[in-house]
């Protein structure tokens, strides 16, 4: 056993402290990471790939129709309007689609908003990936203006067989103080 | 050490700056006590609340609070340093050492407690009131959703744990270190066993919750988002930390619970413990098993199905080591010289009511069953069986048991006998019934239900101010033995009692196993 001193409480005593800031520590470095990392590889909560999906499908299958639904939801104080420009689309698993949200800013100020995917049923989640979408930025705009925000999207062929309906859902959250802050603290 | 040998110092500076393991077991037991007392006060205005359908007394936010602060002082400020104190006067009498390792941090450990309580309950004054969030105080309820008062909340959670990892510390060095000659881990009694266990438990998470309350301060206060979706975070993150700490929490309530009721049933069996080795190994595994179960608190959360099976099937196992103890308790008492005196009664009462609560534990723990049970009265029966049918009676066993050796002073038996009565039949009144509301359907923490729900909740409520009542009944039997109880000087108060603690002096002398003692 590794010994810390010659006095056996002192030494019991430092490997206990030791263990407690391992375990704060833990929480932080192990903790944290292992979760997001878990989500990501397992497609848990419905979290989708936070990032542009590069590879190539091995083509498309005519034989099987997808129906994708659009929800669109503002998180609590967030006045923006925000939806979907279609609620629903007809899709082959393979095939690349495209679509648009609208977002405007009623309010006289600039703001800076960030939408969060989810997808429902999450065992969808590892199936659905997005070639382009407006979820991998913050989205700012200028006081009562609005935009169109382009989403593309391919369905997995492996998509799996009982699966026929998914549900793509966003929520927009208003970050303008948290980039603020961001842009302060530097 | 120059005060090793003459009395306690006078006046308020003894217990201010004592390092004696007796005056702070003691300022432990009290503090406990003025905890429980305040606990159940907040207990009393939720059940009065609930006496009737509809709003009766206090607004919704309000009735939040409640529950809040009932949970968070019960849990922290009651049981925990009950048990603590507990330790502080036994361990060092049981294994024959004369004081705690660490007597100055044990000081320390001790008087850092009040003040983070009065933070805590301070909050109630704040702007925008207390900590509204429930004890297990879930983002984003607990951080973008949190009153201002919040940040007081984390202090006094930080504070309390500081003051745990240094109890739990200084008892893992006193066992390790200070045994007298002899008492091999093996000999060790079981309550110094389970505190043992407990105290790697306490070092092991107390952290893990320092962490979850310290990302809620960054969260609320430094721009982070661990817990916020819209900086990509998640607020389920939360429940993994805090549930990761929260089980093994559970144990560390009531494995030393399970120490007492190991020490005292033999004692009135007059039998020695049926199988000593299996509870200690019983109690290791529960430790470690506690672990690996945290998500069963989080069924409902949307995991996958792989990893509802493995918490379903590691929750169930635990109940293979829990029914070893019962078991092992249940045989001790088998064609044994019984007698039933309080703290007997008291630990009878816990394994039937403990009982229940681990077979609710069961139902609890099969994942599709909890969809339906999850965040209802069915829960709040199951925890507050296992919770004060567990740690609170044994605890009240404990202080019957070992009063006469701390005062000297014998307790009245029929008064003791009464609170045992009162508190078991007001308990069971208060509880039962919320198996039945549960798992019709009522939900936990609201203040206010269906009308189906009228007779069981007028029933617990009158329960409830039944168990509380005999709460003061409790109080008054410790002071009336003070005071007035018939005065007793043998050693070995209890015939059937075995222990170092039974060889020293009634009342226990300020020191004790100066020299160490000889250890067969
Ligand atoms: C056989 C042993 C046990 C099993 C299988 C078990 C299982 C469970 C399960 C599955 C839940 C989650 C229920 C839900 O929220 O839907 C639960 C809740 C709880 N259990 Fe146990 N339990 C056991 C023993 C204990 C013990 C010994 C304690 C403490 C002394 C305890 C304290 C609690 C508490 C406090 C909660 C509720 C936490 C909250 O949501 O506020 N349990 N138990
Ligand atoms: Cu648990």
């Amino acid at each position: 056993m590794l010994k810390v001193s010659r006095n056996p409480v002192v030494d019991t005593v430092a490997k206990l402290v030791v263990t407690a800031v391992a375990m704060f520590a833990f929480v932080f470095v192990v903790m944290v990471p292992l979760y997001n990392v878990l989500c990501d590889a397992l497609g848990i909560n419905g979290k989708t790939s936070g990032e542009a999906y590069t590879s190539v499908q091995a083509g498309v299958d005519e034989t099987r129709m997808v129906t994708i639904q659009f929800v669109a939801t503002n998180n609590e104080g967030m006045p923006w309007e925000f939806g979907p420009s279609v609620n629903s689309m007809k899709v082959h698993p393979g095939a690349s689609n495209d679509t648009v949200f609208h977002a405007s800013n009623p309010l006289p100020d600039a703001m800076v908003a960030q939408a969060i995917p989810s997808i429902s049923p999450s065992r969808a989640a590892a199936y659905f990936h997005k070639t382009e979408c407006f979820c991998f930025n913050q989205q700012p705009l200028d006081g009562e203006s609005s935009a169109e925000m382009p989403l593309q999207f391919i369905v997995d062929r492996d998509l799996p067989q009982d699966i026929h309906t998914i549900t793509l859902s966003y929520t927009i959250f208003d970050v303008t103080d948290m980039v603020r802050g961001a842009v302060a603290a530097r | 050490m120059g005060d090793h040998h003459h009395g306690p110092a006078k006046g308020l500076s003894r217990w201010l700056f004592t390092t004696n393991h007796k005056d702070i077991g003691t300022m432990y037991l009290w503090f406990s006590f003025a905890m429980f007392i305040l606990g159940g006060a907040f207990a009393m205005i939720i059940r009065a609340e609930l006496f009737q359908p509809g709003m009766q007394l206090v607004e919704p936010a309000f009735f939040n609070q409640m529950t809040t602060l009932h949970g968070l002082v019960m849990v922290f400020g009651a049981i925990m340093p009950s048990f603590v104190g507990l330790a502080n006067w036994m361990i060092p009498m049981m294994i024959g050492a004369p004081d705690m390792a660490l007597p100055r941090m044990n000081n320390w450990s001790f008087w850092i407690l009040p003040p983070a309580f009065l933070i805590l309950a301070s909050t109630l004054f704040m702007e925008g009131g207390a900590p509204a969030f429930g004890w297990t105080f879930y983002a984003p309820l607990s951080t973008t959703y949190a009153p201002p008062s919040v940040t007081f909340f984390i202090f006094s959670i930080h504070v309390l744990g500081m003051s745990s990892i240094m109890g739990a510390i200084n008892i893992i060095a006193t066992v390790m270190n200070m045994r007298a000659p002899g008492m091999t881990y093996m000999k060790m009694p079981l309550f110094v066993w389970t505190w043992l266990i407990t105290a790697f438990l306490l070092v092991a998470v107390m952290p893990v919750l320092a962490g979850a309350v310290t990302m809620m301060l960054m969260d609320i206060h430094f721009g982070t988002s661990f817990f916020s979706a819209a900086g990509g975070g998640d607020p389920v993150l939360f429940q993994h930390v805090f549930w990761f700490f929260g089980h093994p929490e559970v144990y560390i309530i009531i494995l030393p619970a399970f120490g007492v009721v190991s020490q005292i049933i033999p004692t009135f069996a007059r039998k020695p413990l049926f199988g000593y080795d299996s509870m200690v190994y019983a109690t290791a595994s529960i430790a470690f098993l506690s672990f690996i179960v945290w998500a069963h608190h989080m069924y409902t959360v949307g995991m996958p199905v792989a990893g509802e099976l493995f918490f379903m099937y590691a929750t169930m196992l635990i109940a293979v080591p829990t029914g070893v103890k019962v078991f092992n308790w249940v045989t001790t008492m088998w064609r044994g010289a019984m007698t039933f005196e309080t703290p007997m009664l008291f630990c009878m009462g816990f394994l039937v009511l403990f009982t229940i609560g681990g077979f609710t534990g069961l139902m609890l723990s099969i994942a599709p069953a909890d969809f339906q049970y999850h965040d209802s009265y069915f829960v709040v029966a199951h925890f507050h069986y296992v919770m004060v049918a567990g740690a609170v009676f044994s605890m009240s066993a404990a202080v019957y048991y070992w009063l006469p050796k701390w005062c000297g002073k014998m307790y009245s038996e029929t008064m003791g006998k009464t609170h045992f009565w009162i508190s078991f039949i007001g308990f069971n009144i208060t509880f039962f019934p919320q198996h039945f509301v549960g798992l019709a359907g009522m939900p936990r923490r609201i203040p206010d239900y269906a009308l189906q729900f009228a007779d069981f909740n007028m029933m617990s409520s009158i329960g409830a101010f039944i168990y509380g009542a005999s709460q003061i009944l409790f109080l008054y039997n410790v002071i009336a033995t003070i005071v007035s109880g018939k005065p007793t000087d043998k050693e070995k108060v209890w015939e059937g009692a075995e222990g170092l603690e039974w060889t020293v002096a009634t009342p226990a002398p300020y020191h004790t196993f100066e020299r160490p003692p000889a250890v067969r």
